[in-house]
């Protein structure tokens, strides 16, 4: 038990990785086994991850559960572990996703049944990697490990284009991170070492170090990083690789895809890209507005693309675009709010999309077309499937008393504080959301059956149930009762903020009446 | 009390003095031989004793390697016949690569050569005897063991090239690698003749030093004015010192196949019997390199300065027309050729930094290059069974199907060479993108990790027809004993060297970092 709780993050990693290895050595016809095998190793790998949330002790601030072994001592690789609130629930999502996930392949897979299961828990792991390193090289080696897995659900199990799409998803998130990698090097290399000593690839040390830095050289690396996880988000004009590797992807792929591979580009520029913004007031007013309008371009874009789709699974892939905008709108008007309504967003997007996609495999597997114009009036013949399929939507559109509208809300109340424009645009975003949903809920589910065939399509049986209750669970609760889920993120947003938005809490007060500021003083001590 | 007998005295002394720096090399000649002696004895069935005695050879040999690093730990160095031959870390490091990759071809050329009906024993005699050419290039400190020895490794290339002689492909490389390769040598020769000319010396020390004294006497006529006596036009005075190491250069590059001068390697990487392929690909490039690094760091080690920006012409155009031209190749010999031209693209950007982690890097990379290029040619030779080639991308399709295991091997080679972590290609790579970053060369390196993609793109080219293509009418591909002891060698050696580099990267460092 000791070991379990000094290296439970190892144990959290490895879980999927140890489930996948054992796999291997069960034979490839025993499908069978191979379903079940991956869907205990999916359920373990969530259940071994919630005592990191039982243990959790939100009031340090710094990264807890660390673990810190030598790795490749002559360049100073460390194999470096540990989290603070922000990657604890990007943690807590993945496992929860990944295990989803994994149950909603059961019938959905019918060909190299193992290799899938594999895959789905190699890539598990690959996605925890990333967000528990702290240390550079190895959170590199995760980025790209993770890769392989993902190119191969995307081109063995994706539908009519899956090769191009595969090949496609692989080149543009390579493109970025062997930038990245460029930028690390550099970061590596002028961080300052005592003479004698091996350098480090340690983030906090390497992080802190960076704020020595010249400005020009932190642009310079900023811009480095910043390819590389706005090509992973992605953002306007790099997420063309979106729509296709989302829609090419079998089901289980496109859940993770949406749910957790892009949070690793909102995660990125939130731990590393954050703390290398130039010091230079005009340098970074510059780089925040280049960023700022990307956002809001993909909000806005994103959006009006979604309203022209045919197909549900394009729709919906192309509303990432639109969603993930708010996340960085969030992180890069660097407010509390935006911050940490940025971080919530990631969650509500991996939850909701997450459920969109589960909504359009379920179809899928019914009726093998993802055309919207073949549905119409299926909530006669579904109508579990209906009030399931309503309450994502609005969860995804920004419904108050659902998730979405917590993380928009906040977001926009953080961009808002900088600039009324900025959340004037955000909101656009917004209203588009709910038109292009309720179209799309609409189109699918209202009205008479169109087509014969739709007539008798079966409910939702029980697994696909478990695998959507959950989801829907957790909308209402991030929707009713956040005040956990901030709570968790509060101080590691807060000490961003103070890193990189320095005069902002001074500002604040300052604002505030003399007597509050006393009371509040009061309170601290 | 021991006996006397003449001729054995005489051999002790010989061994304890010069012929110590030269057991390894004594040992394979004296097991090439040996080949060459029982080959008559042996019957058509009894033809893979053959390869048993050259394995068995190369392990004597790696074992005295072994040894040799006693002696060159306590003195640093060791040098023998009038200083031209010498013991040190570099020859260690690289001999060690020269005889892995030796054994390696030797087990994958068993079953090949049976499938081909070409068992002689010169085969494997001519590979240990090439062998023996590469380990004088890396211990040459002399311009003509040097030269010797290229010509010794390259003659028994000809030959192996050409080894399946009823075939016209096999013949046609075989010409073209003799004409492209007596063209370089001639280059080479040329350039070392200058050399001589100029230092009145093979000793490559001794040259090093008249080189440099010739620098410091046309400096000191550019800062000091001459009398009007003695006329010396300083640019005419460094001109055969830049002749000289233009012709040493292009001479090398030609036989790494650097671009513009690579035009040789697809047509006989193609051509050649694949594990021949393996052998020149592998340890005849990395043999080339290492005569390259002696000559380049103690010749013209001073100067570096100034043919850096040759060199990085050279790497670019390497990398770019490598990587360009691979992404159209259906063949996969040929597709691998071209790769191999953008690795040396990679390997000579190390040499443009030239710093102590550019070092420990170019050691790095060729010793990751070597087994994993090894690995993914072995698997064609696995592919290959009577009446099937299985080099063309078609022959691929479906490898996952007929064996996974060899797709999965394939998978992880095709990953390290193009640079995907943890593989032992990632880290070559990574030592050459920090060497540039610490030299200030940040341009060539953003060159150097965006071809990463294209280099991606064709890799996965073959990843695709193995793993998601469905399988025609071809077998499932038997895989004999010899074959997997290779490709599990290569397999550990990729994976290790990527998971925990810590060993390889201190040998490199041993070898070529200080």
């Amino acid at each position: 038990m000791d070991f379990f709780a000094n290296h439970i993050l190892t144990v959290v990693l490895f879980t999927p990785l140890v489930g996948a290895i054992l796999m291997l050595f069960i034979p490839r016809e025993a499908e069978l086994a191979h379903r079940i095998g991956g869907n205990i190793f999916g359920v373990l790998g969530f259940l071994v991850s919630i005592p990191l949330v039982r243990w959790w002790n939100s009031g340090a601030g710094k990264f807890s559960f660390e673990e810190n072994v030598s790795w490749i001592p002559s360049i100073g690789a460390r194999y470096h572990l540990g989290m603070d609130g922000i990657s604890l629930l990007l943690v807590m999502l993945t496992t929860f996703l990944g295990m989803i996930a994994i149950l909603s392949s059961w019938s959905a897979i019918h060909t190299r049944v193992k290799e899938y299961y594999i895959l789905l828990l190699l890539l598990q792991t690959g996605m925890i990697g990333v967000f528990v390193s702290l240390d550079f090289f190895l959170f590199y080696v995760f980025w790209e490990v993770m890769l392989v897995p993902m190119y191969f659900l995307i081109g063995v199990w994706g539908s009519d284009r899956r090769l191009y799409a595969a090949i496609k998803f692989f080149l543009y998130t390579l493109a970025g991170s062997v930038v990245m990698l460029l930028a690390i090097l550099a970061l590596y290399f002028y961080a300052p070492v005592a003479p004698g000593a091996t350098r480090t690839f340690d983030v906090p040390t390497l992080l802190a170090a960076a704020q020595t830095f010249s400005d020009p050289l932190k642009v310079w690396l900023f811009w480095g990083f910043f390819f590389a996880f706005a090509i992973k988000v992605p953002m306007f004009p790099f997420h063309t690789w979106l729509p296709d590797a989302h829609t090419e992807a079998p089901t289980a792929g496109s859940v993770v895809l949406a749910g957790v591979l892009l949070k690793m580009g909102t995660y990125g520029f939130l731990r590393f890209s954050l703390p290398l913004l130039p010091v230079d007031p005009v340098l970074r007013s510059r780089i925040i507005q280049v960023v700022i309008v990307l956002s809001l371009v993909a909000i806005v874009y994103g959006a009006l693309v979604c309203l022209m789709q045919k197909d549900m699974k394009r729709l919906i892939a192309y509303s990432s675009v639109s969603h993930l905008g708010f996340c960085t709108l969030g992180i890069f008007a660097l407010t509390p709010n935006g911050l940490a309504g940025s971080v919530i967003q990631q969650i509500n997007h991996g939850i909701s999309t997450g459920a969109l996609f589960l909504i359009v495999g379920v179809l899928y597997e019914r009726r093998h077309t993802r055309m919207i114009s073949d549905f119409g009036g299926l909530a006669t013949p579904m109508p579990n499937f209906a009030a399931i399929y309503l309450i994502i939507s609005l969860s995804s559109l920004g419904m108050p008393l659902l998730n979405g509208f917590i993380g928009e809300f906040t977001i926009l109340q953080g961009a808002f504080q900088v600039s009324k424009a900025w959340a004037a645009w955000g909101v656009l975003g917004v209203i588009l959301g709910a038109a292009y949903l309720l179209w799309l809920y609409q189109r699918v589910m209202f009205g008479p059956v169109t087509l014969p065939v739709n007539e008798h399509l079966p409910d939702l049986n029980l697994r696909e149930l478990a695998t959507l209750v959950p989801l829907v669970f957790i909308a209402f609760w991030i929707g009713i009762y956040p005040k956990p889920f901030f709570a968790i993120i509060e101080k590691p947003v807060e000490n961003i903020v103070r890193q990189v938005n320095p005069n902002f809490y001074p500002a604040q007060q300052a604002k505030l009446p003399p007597s509050a500021v006393a009371r509040a003083m009061a309170e601290a001590k | 009390m021991p006996m006397h007998i003449p001729f054995l005295s005489a051999l002790t002394s010989y061994l304890q003095g010069d012929g110590a720096v030269i057991l390894p090399e004594i040992e394979l000649t004296l097991f090439g031989l040996g080949i060459l002696l029982i080959d008559f004895t042996l019957g058509v069935k009894e033809r893979y004793l053959n390869a048993g005695l050259a394995l068995v050879g190369t392990l004597f040999s790696a074992y005295t390697v072994w040894k040799l690093r006693v002696p060159v730990a306590a003195n640093g160095s060791m040098l023998g016949f009038h200083e031209s031959v010498t013991v040190d870390p570099f020859f260690l490091f690289f001999a060690s690569l020269f005889l892995a990759a030796t054994a390696l071809v030797i087990l994958l050329s068993v079953k090949f050569l049976e499938i081909e009906q070409e068992q002689e024993g010169e085969y494997y005699a001519l590979l240990l005897f090439a062998c023996v050419g590469m380990m004088f290039m890396a211990s040459g400190y002399d311009l003509i063991v040097m030269f010797l020895g290229l010509e010794t490794m390259a003659l028994s290339f000809y030959v192996l090239t050409g080894f399946l002689r009823r075939e016209k492909r096999s013949n046609e490389a075989s010409l073209k690698y003799v004409l492209l390769g007596a063209f370089s040598s001639g280059i080479l020769a040329y350039g070392f003749s200058l050399l001589y000319g100029l230092s009145a010396s093979t000793n490559i020390d001794t040259i090093s030093e008249m080189l440099g004294r010739r620098n410091a006497f046309v400096s000191s006529l550019l800062h000091h004015p001459q009398p009007a006596t003695a006329q010396f036009d300083p640019f005419l005075l460094q001109l055969l010192p830049v002749l000289a190491f233009v012709l040493v250069a292009v001479g090398l590059f030609f036989k790494v196949a650097a671009v513009p001068f690579h035009q040789w390697a697809p047509d006989v990487y193609e051509g050649a019997p694949t594990p021949v392929t393996i052998f020149v690909s592998v340890a005849s490039k990395t043999a080339s390199f290492a005569l390259l690094l002696r000559l380049f760091l103690v010749v013209f080690g001073a100067t570096q300065v100034n043919w850096m920006y040759l060199v990085a012409g050279i790497a670019v155009a390497s990398l770019t027309w490598g990587n360009l031209a691979a992404l159209t190749q259906t063949n996969v010999k040929r597709l691998l050729a071209y790769s191999s031209i953008s690795h040396v693209g990679y390997v000579l950007l190390g040499l443009v930094a030239g710093n102590k982690t550019a070092m420990t890097g170019i050691g790095y990379y060729l010793l990751a290059y070597i087994f994993m290029t090894a690995g993914a040619f072995a698997i064609l030779i696995v592919l290959r069974q009577k009446g099937l080639i299985g080099e063309e991308l078609e022959d691929l399709n479906g490898l996952y199907q007929r064996s996974p295991s060899s797709a999965v091997l394939l998978l992880i080679f095709m990953l390290s060479l193009a640079g995907i972590p943890p593989t032992a290609g990632f880290m070559g790579k990574y030592f050459i993108f920090l060497s540039l970053i610490e030299t200030h060369h940040p341009v060539l390196a953003v060159f150097a990790v965006l071809y990463i993609v294209p280099a991606l793109y064709y890799y996965f080219r073959i990843v695709v027809h193995a793993w998601l293509m469905a399988p025609g009418e071809a077998p499932r591909p038997i895989m004999s004993s010899a074959q997997a002891v290779a490709l599990g060698v290569a397999v550990f050696v990729t994976l290790a060297a990527g998971l925990y580099p810590e060993p390889f990267m201190r040998l490199a460092q041993y070898a070529l970092g200080r």
